[in-house]
């Protein structure tokens, strides 16, 4: 299936690309999942989304747990713990 | 309720009047961020933002008594003694205004997407989130109206 990704802040300049586009393997379907299967890229992404990396998730704008559920045509964004106010 | 996410600056006074009228408002407690000595860029999630916003401003609506709320938050570059925030909440009385008012503040610090980059001499560094915003949000999380302890701002 494909999502949106969307990375933000630090993790979207450890990426180097604010995200776009991407074809999952069938057994993605949950946020952790695919945090695991991005880390399996290597290089940047082994640290970005690597056990001791604080990274959250939202998917299709609503912050979510690791154990949320995605499916085709979501938007799954990835960010680190915020900092307004 | 009004939220807005924008670049521009905002008029306290303007805002405050907005919400002050009907003859039904006693209390306006308004907050208003500032920047400190760090000159900054604030980056958000445009859309997930303004949605995060308003679910906190309807849950404090939920929770007091209240007539009406204003939330606005700047993004893009700000510099030193910029005003990057503002919440007011309008009520009959004023515990229920200052209470809305600092409960909607802290949970847009640990719930509201958005980042602060800091601009020192020849460095900028992304700031970190402190535990001691997630503790201020949390305290709400009881069932008391009032919260448990002073968190830091």
């Amino acid at each position: 299936m494909r999502v949106r990704l969307l990375f933000f802040a630090s993790l979207r300049e450890q990426l180097g690309t604010s995200g776009g586009e991407v074809e999952l393997p069938p057994e993605v379907t949950t946020v952790a999942a695919l945090r695991e299967h991005l880390m399996q890229r290597g290089g940047a992404y082994s640290t970005a989304f690597g056990g001791k990396a604080l990274v959250r998730a939202a998917v299709n704008q609503d912050m979510v747990q690791p154990s949320a559920r995605i499916k085709a045509g979501d938007e799954v964004a990835f960010f680190p713990p915020v900092t307004g106010g | 309720m009004r939220i807005s996410v924008q670049r521009e600056d905002f008029d306290l006074n303007a805002e405050v009047g907005r919400i002050s009228g009907g003859g039904k408002v006693g209390a306006v407690a308004s907050f208003v961020g500032l920047v400190r000595d760090v000159p900054m860029t604030l980056e958000h999630y445009a859309g997930m933002t303004e949605r995060e916003i308003a679910k906190i401003a309807e849950q404090a609506s939920e929770r007091w008594k209240l007539t009406d709320v204003t939330v606005i938050h700047r993004y893009g570059e700000l510099r030193p003694a910029d005003q990057i925030v503002l919440v007011a909440v309008a009520s009959a009385h004023r515990g229920e205004a200052f209470a809305a008012c600092e409960f909607i503040m802290d949970y847009l610090k640990t719930r509201a997407p958005f980042w602060k980059k800091e601009h020192r001499a020849g460095a900028a560094d992304w700031v970190e989130a402190k535990a001691s915003d997630d503790a201020a949000a949390e305290r709400w999380t009881g069932t008391g109206k009032k919260p448990k302890g002073q968190g830091s701002r």
